[in-house]
């Protein structure tokens, strides 16, 4: 299993969207405040990846929606053959990829909507959904078997 | 300007993803898709625009912001009016040298959601459209106003039920057809104009880096299925918009210079009108034997429009 912790910015996930910041209220900021997304320069984001750049407090990076699943996608290594349908797909940024190889999912910002597990076209599938408290290692021990093709019935 | 490789989607995914998680719209939203698509599309600087909608309100919550780029949040008529400033800003600055890096190359991009693209910011697109800025417009076309409780708009189609169009024992839900917003923009001879879709990503993307490489107004109107107003569950986000793309209710086509139109997808297997309204719980009520008729007369609308497309791809004028 891939340490997926590696790959992310110290302050990933670390506020709740809900959470009482010690801050003015967003009508209380005087004209011309500003709220930097990065410390320092943020003039090479672009080539930047997500470990290697200095995400400030007020950047959604550092924020978590881990509370809005239910249900979490699991994935399987051994079966994936990193064709990225999850990557492009998935509507909130959780698909961890690297150079061209599928690593994992970022639990700080999935929402568990199950997008990647409908578009992963392995058999079986490399994502599945399991309840959100259930054991990585006892879920993946529970992965099903390949499926047999369904023979179509021979009349229309 | 520093286009990504989008050769294939491995290649693709070597990008660093400029629009970041932990922003509120519902799970399985075909907006962020879009959007993520278009950021990946390009390494230049990006300026933003998006008026009041479900896109800007979910990415701009106080105090966080997902987006790594200039992002400018704008009143609901005015994402065109907003960037088009900018570009204009970019312009003067650059020619006076007065810029902090005057060779960083800058794409200007507004996304509006379908009321403000076909309705209430209609005219201040038409506008930016005119005067010619070097810009591209995308609508995320969802087909109501999702933000504010799912009501009507000049994109929705007849027979959907929505909050102002409710359906019921007296009415099928809608009366009126779709806009055709995208005739419309070609009509202002903008140098391209697109309908593309999230499902086929490829055709997507390269759309998105022919609009940010065309200099002068480009506008795209995207298909973005909505799972909370037309009903379906979040996972099946990219299935209903391969429903409406093979069942063409969503063609996909460009047209240059206003009028030389492409056609970018035939489906092999075109599917039915009615295959892909029944996937959606706001044409539920259609399949009642009283309102039928409706999605029968969508099918011919649809036939139609396909026919009438595939004849102007042939005669290339
Ligand atoms: C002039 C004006 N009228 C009405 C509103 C209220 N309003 C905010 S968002 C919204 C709906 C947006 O719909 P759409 O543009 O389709 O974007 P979506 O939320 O569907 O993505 C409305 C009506 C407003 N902000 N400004
Ligand atoms: S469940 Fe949804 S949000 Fe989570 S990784 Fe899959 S596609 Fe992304
Ligand atoms: S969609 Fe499935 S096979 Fe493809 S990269 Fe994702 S997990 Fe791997
Ligand atoms: S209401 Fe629709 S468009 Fe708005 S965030 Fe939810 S799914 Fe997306
Ligand atoms: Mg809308």
């Amino acid at each position: 299993m891939q340490d997926l912790k590696l790959l992310a910015n110290d302050n990933r996930g670390l506020s709740q969207l809900e959470a009482g910041f010690d801050l003015l209220g967003w009508d209380e900021v005087t004209q011309g405040s500003v709220l930097p997304s990065f410390e320092g320069d943020a003039s090479n984001i672009a080539n930047l990846k997500a470990e290697e750049r200095t995400y400030s407090g007020y950047n959604s990076y550092t924020a978590t929606v881990a509370s809005w699943r239910v249900i979490k996608p699991v994935f399987n290594r051994d079966i994936c053959i990193d064709c990225q349908n999850c990557w492009v797909w998935c509507p909130d940024s959780s698909i961890l990829s690297r150079d061209k190889q599928m690593l994992g999912i970022d639990y700080d910002h999935c929402k568990g909507c199950e997008v990647c597990v409908e578009v992963c076209p392995t058999n079986p599938k490399s994502l599945l959904m399991f309840n959100e408290h259930a054991d990585l290692e006892e879920s993946l021990a529970s992965w099903p078997e390949k499926k047999k093709k369904e023979k179509k019935s021979e009349e229309a | 300007m520093a286009i990504t490789s989008i050769k294939n989607l491995k290649e693709f995914s070597t990008n660093n993803d400029r629009f970041e998680g932990a922003h509120t719209l519902c799970p399985g939203c075909a907006h962020s898709m879009i959007v993520r698509e278009l950021m990946n599309c390009t390494n230049d600087n990006l300026v933003v625009s998006a008026n009041t909608g479900c896109l800007e309100v979910s990415t701009a919550v106080y105090p966080f912001t997902s987006w790594d780029t200039s992002w400018i949040h704008i009143g609901f008529e005015n994402a065109a009016t907003a960037v088009t400033g900018a570009e204009v800003m970019h312009k003067v600055r650059k020619k006076k040298g007065t810029l902090k890096d005057n060779d960083a190359p800058v794409k200007f991009v507004a996304f509006g959601g379908d009321g403000s693209t076909f309705d209430i910011g209609f005219q201040w697109l038409s506008g930016a459209m005119e005067r010619g800025h070097d810009f591209t417009y995308i609508c995320l076309d969802n087909e109501n106003y999702a933000n504010t409780g799912g009501q009507r708009s000049s994109a929705t189609p007849i027979g959907a039920t929505t909050s102002t169009s409710v359906a019921g024992t007296h009415s099928y839900g809608k009366k009126e057809k779709k806009k055709d917003i995208v005739s419309i923009m070609a009509a202002h001879g903008a140098p391209y104009v697109a309908q593309l879709a999230p499902n086929k990503w490829k055709s997507m993307a390269k759309g998105f880096q022919k609009a940010l490489e065309t200099e002068g107004p480009c506008f795209i109107n995207t298909v973005s299925p909505c799972c909370t107003e037309w009903k379906f569950d979040p996972k099946d986000t990219i299935g209903i918009t391969d429903l409406s793309t093979d069942s063409l209710m969503f063609p996909i086509y460009e047209i240059l210079d206003g009028h030389e139109l492409n056609i970018l997808y035939r489906p092999k297997n075109i599917i039915t009108v009615e295959e892909y309204m029944s996937a959606q719980g706001r044409y539920k009520h259609l399949f009642k034997p009283q309102y039928r008729h409706i999605i029968e007369e969508v099918q011919k609308e649809v036939d139609n429009n396909w026919a009438m497309l595939q004849r102007r791809e042939e005669a290339r004028v």
